[in-house]
């Protein structure tokens, strides 16, 4: 029972999380490219509730954009395929909102035991057990492997819509789209082998109580982690990897020909994509929920001889692991947007060159460091 | 005589330029550095008067229509014609202005003072002085034109976007009633009628018919 009202919870959370999402990094994409270019971006939207004017510094332009993307014409292409027009935008969103099922977001809650300091025995207690809540929505044996496939999914979504819209400019688009993820895919699959090699696992959930033992993993794959973020931006289809939808050369790219909600849907979809491949680079590089030198029963640190031991209730270490995901979420998503507005669009031969000439030999090459650094460490002799 | 060549240094590329990691690092700082430069500004509205300081460090935007960066004096506006003392236009109707007009927009109908009119004789007045300002380029030829520094485009103020065309045909009445940028009808230029004694020219008392 308390499995299923969770899990509803956890879901309804997420989605409703991620559905909000688009309309937020809009205004944070907005206001901070502005800010970066000694503008001051968009305030002119206003609701007047008689004296009083609510401009709340820009955020009201989200909530019209979303009124007029209801409000226009769904105009849809008389030639082309009707059944896949419509249908490629939901199958690009779902991917991504489904992505976030596997993400942990914080420890395992044991309820009963909310103030108490934690005890390692709680979690092979059956009773205790039981009643646990894992702050993570889906937590599945494939983990980072459920990711990939369901991330590679997101390109038929792109793929179809431009197949589908009978317009050169978007079929165009399409097979870019399609070419670069799944060049990429290559890249960001091979990039995170040497991470699995090391942590021993592909559960995400496992990944995080690792770095929180051991040391988070962008200090023991350090390539790893640049190629990661490289390859997760040409994922999201965002500059500089935006040849997909290239306003200079393709109009909107794949999705030209869509208006109204299902163009809103591509739109959010691409916000979403990058919140989550933000939370999956916290997971697997950044420690996770973990914050520097909280362990599950408090505040730690024992370096250079210093003991410091200061135990927090459960609740307060599950509150702290939570916000501290959440905080490094937004700073990756932070320097994602900052990214997008400094670097000019890659080429499309350069995009496929350095996706499959760089990118790919050096994560293979990772591998094999690292391959060769797990075998010396744990040979017989080593220690 | 062979002239000084300057030799320019081929950029070499680096394999730190090659790699793009550390450019993407550096362009990411100056990017970095102006986002909390103007975040800053903006939290503690220190925002500097980009009016007043267009080259000042940070943000700025001149937010049009409430702040305007003001026009150079001699910048051409909207034309007005200058007034006299009496309220009446300078213009003597010469048709000096709309025959240097190469957009040829400006029409005058020239009248003659009544009989007993103390100007019959030495100078006509617009009955009617049209300019379309549609078919205006805005030139200035015509201020450059007028002996009499009736027509003026000292206004500062940019031609209105009116939604018909005829909005656009300038009449007296209204060319007259358009004010330059610091408020005046006037011409700072004095103006001396035939009769008076400041008149500088020669007149029918002094010239003897």
């Amino acid at each position: 029972m308390l499995f299923w009202i969770s899990t509803t919870l956890k879901v309804l959370v997420a989605i409703g999380f991620l559905a909000q999402v688009a309309a937020i990094l809009l205004w944070v994409e907005r206001k901070q490219s502005a800010m970066m270019q000694n503008r001051i971006g968009p305030n002119r939207a206003t609701i007047k509730i008689g004296r009083f004017e609510i401009r709340a510094a820009g955020l009201v332009h989200s909530i019209a954009d979303g009124i007029k993307m209801v409000w226009k014409a769904d105009w849809e292409p008389t030639g082309g395929d009707h059944l896949l027009y419509r249908l490629a935008p939901i199958i690009a969103i779902v991917p991504a909102l489904c992505l976030c099922a596997v993400i942990p977001f914080g420890p395992t809650v044991f309820i009963d035991h909310a103030r108490d300091l934690y005890d390692p025995a709680w979690a092979t207690d059956a009773a205790v057990a039981a009643r646990s809540v894992p702050l993570q929505i889906a937590n599945l044996d494939v983990g980072v492997l459920f990711v990939f496939a369901v991330a590679g999914a997101g390109v038929i979504g792109a793929a179809l819509a431009g197949w589908s819209s009978d317009n050169k400019f978007s079929l165009m688009g399409g097979l870019r789209a399609a070419s670069q993820m799944v060049s990429y895919e290559v890249a960001m699959g091979i990039s995170l082998v040497g991470a699995m090699m090391i942590y021993q696992t592909v559960r995400l959930d496992e990944m995080v109580t690792w770095q929180m033992q051991n040391c988070w993993g962008i200090f023991v794959q350090p390539v790893a982690f640049v190629l990661f973020c490289t390859a997760a931006i040409a994922e999201t289809k965002r500059v500089p990897f935006d040849t997909p939808e290239g306003e200079s050369e393709l109009v909107a790219g794949y999705f030209t020909e869509y208006a109204g909600l299902k163009m809103a849907m591509f739109a959010s979809g691409e916000f979403v994509e990058v919140c989550v491949s933000s939370a999956l680079i916290t997971t697997i590089f950044l420690g996770g929920w973990q914050f520097p030198f909280v362990q599950l029963t408090g505040f730690e640190f024992h370096y250079f001889g210093i003991n410091i031991s200061w135990h927090w209730a459960h609740f307060i270490v599950v509150l702290v692991s939570f916000l501290s995901f959440c905080l490094k979420c937004v700073f990756l998503i932070f320097m994602q947007l900052q990214v997008r507005w400094t670097l000019p669009r890659f080429r499309y031969d350069q995009i496929m060159k350095l996706g499959w000439r760089m990118l790919l030999p050096a994560a293979l090459l990772n591998v094999l460091v690292t391959g060769t650094v797990l075998l010396f460490l744990n040979s017989p002799g080593a220690h | 005589m062979p002239g000084k060549t300057k030799v320019m240094k081929k950029p070499v590329r680096t394999l730190a330029d090659q790699s793009y990691l550390l450019e993407v690092v550096k362009g990411l700082g100056t990017t970095l550095k102006h986002f909390f430069q103007g975040t800053g500004q903006m939290v503690s509205g220190n925002v500097p008067d980009a009016v007043k300081y267009p080259l000042a460090e940070g943000i700025a935007t001149i937010s049009y229509p409430e702040e305007k960066r003001p026009y150079a004096e001699r910048w051409r506006g909207v034309h007005r014609l200058t007034h006299r003392d009496d309220g009446s236009p300078r213009c003597v109707a010469c048709l000096c202005c709309s025959t240097a007009c190469p957009a040829q927009c400006i029409y005058i109908k020239p009248g003659e003072y009544p009989e007993g009119d103390k100007r019959r004789g030495y100078e006509r007045y617009p009955v009617e002085f049209v300019i379309d300002e549609l078919r205006c380029i805005f030139c200035g030829f015509c201020v450059e034109a007028c002996p009499c520094d009736a027509i003026r485009m000292d206004t500062g103020t940019h031609m209105t976007a009116f939604d018909e065309k005829s909005a656009f045909i300038y009449d007296k009445d209204k060319l007259m009633s358009i004010v330059s940028q610091h408020g005046t009808q006037k011409s700072e230029n004095p103006r001396h009628e035939p009769g008076e004694a400041t008149h500088p020219g020669i007149d029918r008392l002094r010239g003897g018919h």
